[in-house]
C-alpha cells in the first residue's frame, strides 16, 4: 500500500534526508494510553542498515515508539494508536497486516533478558519453527549455528546447546535473545535498553554485536546512557515528554545540538 | 547557558577554568601595557619586571592544561561544554604566547632606552594601546560567551595592521635618513612585529569565542591588511 | 523517656542522646520480640498437639479392624445335602443348604450341646457368610463333595468383638451381646488352636454389608474411584480451559469481572447447595440415575470447578510477563505464546491445584448426600451409572450402624479415606516440586 507523501516545508525542516535509503517512515505517530496521550504527532526516518538512537528522560515516551513499530503495544489493552508507520512503503498499521507475519520482519530484544525456560537450542530454534523457515533438523542445524555465531554467542556455548538457556550470565542471556531474534532474518531489530543490566563488559560485546549486525540490518535502539547513544548510532532522535525534538547525525547531535532543550539534556542539565 | 548542571561540580569546574582564563588575560594585558610604558618611559626596572612576571601566566596555562585533560577524562562533557573545554585549551596557549611577546617587547625596549629617543616610539604606543583595548574586549566576550563582540575585535584587526604597514614605512624612512638610527629603528621594528601578531593572537581568541558559541567557525575570511610583507621604501636618489 | 523530639541530631550531643533512646527501646522490642515468638511456637504446638490427638484416636480405634477372628471347622462335602441326584449342575451346587453342612461341622465339635436353644446360640457363632465361603468353594471345585475339608471360616461379629476385647466377661450377662455359655464355647475352641486372628482381607475386597464381619470398603472405594473419574474428567479441562480464557484472552470489562467475582463466590458455596442443585437438574430434570457416579462426579466437578480455575489462574498469573513479550516479539500468536509457553510453565501449578481439588473431593460427603448416594449398597459398582456410594458416606452409614463391630469399622474406613488423601496431598506437593522451573 503506498501513500503518497507531502512535505510540506515544515516537514522537511523536521527530516533533514539521511543519505541511505530509510527503511521505516513514521507520520504523524500519536499514542495514548486511556486518555493520556504520550506521543504527540511524531514524523521521523529510520535509515536502513544503520543504528538511530532514541534518547531521552524517563517517560519521554521513546520505549513506546520504540514498541510501535513492532505493534507491541497493542498488547496493553487501553493503547490507541494514531498515524502512519511504513515498513518499505508497507503500512504496518493497515487491516490487511498480519501482525505475526509483521513480527518474523521486525524484531526486537528486551531490556531484561528473557530466554524462554528451554535449552540454547530451542530459543534459537523457536522463531524459525513457529514461522516454518527450516524445512528439516540439519535445516534447523545451520540456522541455529549461524545465529549463534552471529550473536557472538557460538563458541561459549557450542558444547551445550541442549543445556537451559536460562543457565547462561546476563550477558550471555541477552546475546541468546539477539541470537534468538535474528534467527528469523528480520528486516529490523529493535533493542529496549538491551544494556542497562548488564555488567560494562558485557555492554562493550553487545556494542560491538550492534556494530557488526548493522551491515545486514537496521537497527533501532531505546537508551538511557548517552554516551552508549554517542557510540553505537549514527543517527540521533531526541524525545522530550512525547515529542520529538530533534533527530540528525549523531556526532552533529552530541556536538552542536540544534535545539536548546536537547544540549540541556545531554550536557545533563535537566532530565 | 541558562541553566546549570544537575552535578554543581561540574558548574564548580566549568567557572574555574573561566576564571584562570580571566586572570592569564588580564596578566598578559598588563604585561603588554607596561612593556609598552618600559619603552616609552625608557623604564629599565619596569622591563626587568614585565620579563619576571611572564613565569606567573606561564604556570598559569599549565593549571589550564591540567583541569581541562581533568575534565574531559571525568565529565565526558558533550556539545557546548565540550567546546566550552576544547576552547579554553586553545586559548590558554595563546595567551600564554601573547605573554612571550610582552616579554620579548620589555627585552627590547632596554636596548632600546639605551639609544636616543626617536618618533616612531610613540606610533608604536598607539598601536599597542589599540591592541591592549582588543585583549580585553575579546576576553570580555570569551567570559560573556558573545560572539557578536568577538567578530567585532576580529575586524578591528584591519586597524592594527594598516598601522604596523605604516609603521614599518616610517621606520624604514627613518633608518635611511640616519643610519645612526639603525639600532633603535631595528629594534622598534621587532617590537612592532611582536605587537601585530599579538593583534593576530587576539583575533585568534576571537575565531575561538565565536566557535564555542555557534559550534562552527565564522565563515568570512579574517581581513589581512598587513601589506608589510610587500613593502619596499626607494631610497630617494637611488636611480637604477 | 519522653523528650521534645529532636529533628537531627546536630552535635554529639544529640548523638549520645540519640543512641540512649535507641538502647532504651531495645528492651522492650526483643522482648516483644520473644513473645511473638512464643505465640507462634505455642500455636504450632497446640495445632500438633490436636492432629497427634486425632490421630492417634483414629489409628487406636481402627487398627483392630484389619483383622478378624476366624475359626478352623472341618467341614464334611456331604453329598447327599448338596447334590443327592449326583448331577453337578451348577444350579443345583447353588441351591444346596450349605448353612447345614456348616452346623453340622461345628455340633460335631460340641456333642454335649442338645437343647434346641444352645444349638442355636452356637451356630450363631459362626458368621452367617460362612455358608457362602463353603459354596463358593463348592462350585469352584465339585471335587471336594464328599471329602472332608478344613475351612477357615470368620466368626460372628459379637464373637470377634469379643475376642478383641471390646466386649467384657465381667459385665452382667443380659447386658452382653455373647453370653456365659457362648464364652465358655470360644474358649474351648481357643484351647484346641482353632481359632486365629487374621488379616481382615474381607475389608478390603468386599462390598458393604448388613453384617460387620462380612463387610468392606471395596465398593465404597470403587465409588469413590468411578466419582472421582467423572468428576476430573469434567473439571480438569473445562477449569484449565476457563482459567486460560479468563487469564490470557478475556478482555478487562466489566463483563469478565462478574464472572470472576462469582466464581470466587462459588469456591465459598456450602457443598450442600450442589447437592441440592444437583438433585434439582440432574435428577429431576434430566432423569439421571439416581446414586450413580456419574451424578456425583458431576456434581462434585460443579463443586471443585472454581478451585481448580482459581488455583488455574493464579498459577498462570505467575508466569512472567517477560515470557509472554518474548514469545510475541518473535511473532508467536496469542494461542501459540499460550500454549507453547505460559501452559507448560503454569502445568505444576495447575496440576496442584487440581489434585488438591481431587482431595477435597474425595473427602466429601454432604452433595452426595442430596443426590441419593446414601442407600445400602452391597454390590460393587461396575461402571458409572450403577448405584454406588463413596468412603466418606460409607463412613457415615458405618457410624451409624447399632452394632459393634462397625464401631472399629468407620474408623478403620476412616484411615483408609486419610492414607488416600495424604497420598493425593504428598504427590502434589512431590510434583510441584519436580516442576519447578527457575527463571
Amino acid at each position: 500500500m503506498n501513500q503518497n507523501l507531502q512535505s510540506s516545508s515544515h516537514l522537511a525542516e523536521a527530516l533533514p534526508q539521511p543519505v541511505a535509503p530509510t527503511k521505516l517512515k513514521v507520520r504523524a505517530l500519536s499514542v495514548y494510553y486511556g486518555d493520556n496521550q504520550a506521543l504527540f504527532g511524531i514524523d521521523l526516518d529510520i535509515p536502513a542498515n544503520q543504528v538511530t538512537s532514541l534518547i531521552g528522560p524517563s517517560g519521554c515516551g521513546k520505549s513506546t515508539f520504540l514498541r510501535c513499530l513492532n505493534r507491541m503495544n497493542e498488547t496493553i489493552d487501553t493503547c490507541r494508536v494514531s498515524g502512519d508507520i511504513l515498513l518499505d512503503d508497507l503500512n504496518i498499521y493497515d487491516k490487511s497486516i498480519d501482525v505475526v507475519h509483521l513480527r518474523a520482519r521486525v524484531g526486537m530484544v528486551f531490556q531484561k533478558p528473557n530466554p524462554f525456560p528451554k535449552s540454547i537450542y530451542d530459543n534459537v530454534s523457536y522463531g524459525p519453527k513457529i514461522h516454518g523457515l527450516a524445512a528439516n533438523k540439519s535445516e534447523m542445524d545451520h540456522i541455529v549455528q549461524s545465529s549463534l555465531e552471529r550473536a557472538g554467542l557460538w563458541g561459549e556455548v557450542k558444547d551445550r546447546l541442549q543445556s537451559p538457556g536460562t543457565g547462561l550470565s546476563g550477558g550471555q542471556q541477552q546475546r541468546l535473545c539477539i541470537a534468538r531474534a535474528i534467527a528469523v532474518e528480520p528486516e529490523v531489530i529493535l533493542m529496549d535498553e538491551p544494556c542497562s543490566a548488564l555488567d560494562p563488559i558485557a555492554t562493550a560485546k553487545i556494542e560491538e554485536l550492534m556494530d557488526e549486525l548493522k551491515s545486514n540490518f537496521t537497527i533501532a535502539i531505546v537508551t538511557h546512557s548517552m554516551q552508549q547513544a554517542a557510540r553505537v548510532s549514527q543517527r540521533t532522535a531526541f524525545f522530550h515528554l512525547g515529542k520529538l525534538i530533534e533527530v540528525g547525525d549523531t556526532e552533529q547531535v552530541f556536538t552542536t545540538p540544534k535545539e536548546t532543550r536537547t544540549q540541556e539534556y545531554i550536557t545533563g542539565r535537566f532530565g | 547557558m541558562t541553566s546549570e548542571h544537575i552535578v554543581r561540580a561540574f558548574d564548580e569546574d566549568l567557572n574555574k577554568l573561566d576564571n584562570i582564563i580571566a586572570e592569564m588575560g588580564g596578566l598578559a594585558e598588563h604585561q603588554l601595557a607596561d612593556a609598552i610604558e618600559a619603552m616609552v618611559r625608557r623604564d629599565s626596572a619596569l622591563a626587568e619586571q614585565v620579563i619576571a612576571s611572564d613565569r606567573r601566566i606561564d604556570a598559569l596555562e599549565k593549571e589550564v592544561d591540567e583541569l581541562a585533560v581533568k575534565m574531559l577524562a571525568l565529565r565526558q562533557p558533550m556539545a557546548e561544554d565540550l567546546r566550552v573545554v576544547i576552547t579554553a585549551l586553545k586559548t590558554s596557549g595563546i595567551v600564554e604566547r601573547i605573554g612571550d611577546y610582552a616579554k620579548n617587547i620589555a627585552k627590547r625596549s632596554v636596548a632600546i632606552s639605551q639609544t636616543p629617543p626617536i618618533g616612531p616610539t610613540k606610533t608604536i604606543a598607539r598601536m599597542g594601546a589599540q591592541v591592549q583595548a582588543m585583549i580585553k574586549n575579546v576576553l570580555d566576550a570569551y567570559v560573556a560567551r558573545d560572539a557578536d563582540k568577538a567578530d567585532l575585535v576580529r575586524d578591528s584587526d584591519s586597524e592594527v595592521d594598516l598601522l604596523h604597514t605604516s609603521l614599518f614605512r616610517e621606520i624604514l624612512t627613518y633608518m635611511m635618513e640616519d643610519p645612526r638610527n639603525i639600532s633603535s629603528c631595528t629594534h622598534l621594528l621587532f617590537v612592532a612585529k611582536n605587537i601585530e601578531r599579538i593583534g593576530d593572537h587576539a583575533t585568534n581568541i576571537a575565531e575561538n569565542v565565536h566557535f564555542l558559541v555557534h559550534g562552527s567557525v565564522p565563515s568570512e575570511r579574517r581581513p589581512k591588511d598587513d601589506q608589510s610583507s610587500y613593502t619596499i621604501v626607494e631610497t630617494e636618489g637611488s636611480e637604477p | 523517656m519522653t523528650d521534645a523530639t529532636p529533628s537531627l541530631p546536630q552535635s554529639a550531643l544529640d548523638r549520645n542522646r540519640k543512641s540512649e533512646l535507641v538502647a532504651a527501646g531495645l528492651k522492650k522490642r526483643y522482648a516483644a520480640e520473644r513473645r511473638f515468638k512464643l505465640y507462634g511456637i505455642s500455636a504450632v504446638v497446640v495445632a500438633l498437639f490436636f492432629v497427634v490427638l486425632l490421630f492417634s484416636t483414629i489409628i487406636s480405634n481402627g487398627y483392630p479392624a484389619f483383622t478378624q477372628t476366624m475359626v478352623k471347622l472341618d467341614v464334611t462335602l456331604y453329598e447327599q445335602d448338596i447334590d443327592p441326584d449326583g448331577t453337578r449342575d451348577p444350579e443345583v451346587l447353588s441351591n444346596a443348604n450349605y448353612r447345614k453342612l456348616v452346623r453340622l461341622a461345628l455340633f460335631d465339635l460340641f456333642p454335649e450341646v442338645t437343647s434346641r436353644s444352645d444349638k442355636r446360640k452356637l451356630s450363631s457363632m459362626i458368621s452367617s457368610g460362612a455358608p457362602f465361603a463353603l459354596r463358593k468353594a463348592v462350585m469352584d471345585d465339585p471335587t471336594l463333595i464328599n471329602q472332608r475339608q478344613r475351612f477357615l471360616f470368620p466368626m460372628s461379629d459379637d464373637i470377634d468383638q469379643f475376642y478383641k476385647g471390646s466386649i467384657s466377661s465381667k459385665s452382667p450377662e443380659s447386658d452382653r451381646r455373647v453370653n456365659d455359655k457362648q464364652i465358655v464355647w470360644l474358649l474351648r475352641l481357643v484351647d484346641r488352636g482353632l481359632v486365629e486372628k487374621n488379616f481382615n482381607t474381607t475389608f478390603f475386597t468386599h462390598g458393604d454389608s448388613r453384617e460387620p464381619e462380612l463387610a468392606g470398603i471395596w465398593g465404597a472405594a470403587v465409588g469413590s474411584f468411578f466419582t472421582l473419574l467423572v468428576t476430573l474428567l469434567l473439571s480438569f479441562p473445562i477449569g484449565i480451559a476457563s482459567a486460560v480464557y479468563l487469564e490470557e484472552f478475556a478482555p478487562k470489562n466489566r463483563l469478565t469481572q462478574i464472572i470472576e467475582v462469582n466464581i470466587n463466590n462459588l469456591a465459598a458455596v456450602p457443598s450442600i447447595v450442589f447437592g441440592l442443585l444437583g438433585l434439582a437438574i440432574f435428577l429431576n430434570f434430566f432423569g439421571l440415575p439416581r446414586s450413580a457416579p456419574l451424578v456425583g462426579g458431576m456434581v462434585l466437578a460443579l463443586m471443585t470447578l472454581p478451585t481448580i480455575i482459581i488455583a488455574g489462574r493464579a498459577a498462570l498469573k505467575a508466569v512472567p510477563p517477560s515470557i509472554r513479550e518474548a514469545a510475541l516479539a518473535m511473532g508467536a500468536s496469542r494461542i501459540q505464546t499460550v500454549s507453547h509457553h505460559v501452559l507448560p510453565l503454569a502445568m505444576p501449578g495447575m496440576l496442584t491445584g487440581a489434585i488438591l481439588g481431587m482431595a477435597q473431593a474425595l473427602g466429601e460427603t454432604a452433595p452426595l448426600l442430596m443426590i441419593g448416594m446414601v442407600a445400602f449398597i452391597v454390590d460393587v459398582p461396575g461402571s458409572i451409572t450403577d448405584p454406588a456410594t463413596v468412603l466418606p458416606v460409607q463412613v457415615y452409614l458405618w457410624a451409624d450402624s447399632p452394632e459393634r463391630a462397625f464401631v472399629e469399622r468407620t474408623s478403620g474406613a476412616i484411615i483408609v479415606l486419610l492414607g488416600f488423601l495424604i497420598m493425593m496431598n504428598a504427590a502434589a506437593v512431590v510434583l510441584r516440586k519436580k516442576f519447578e522451573t527457575k527463571w
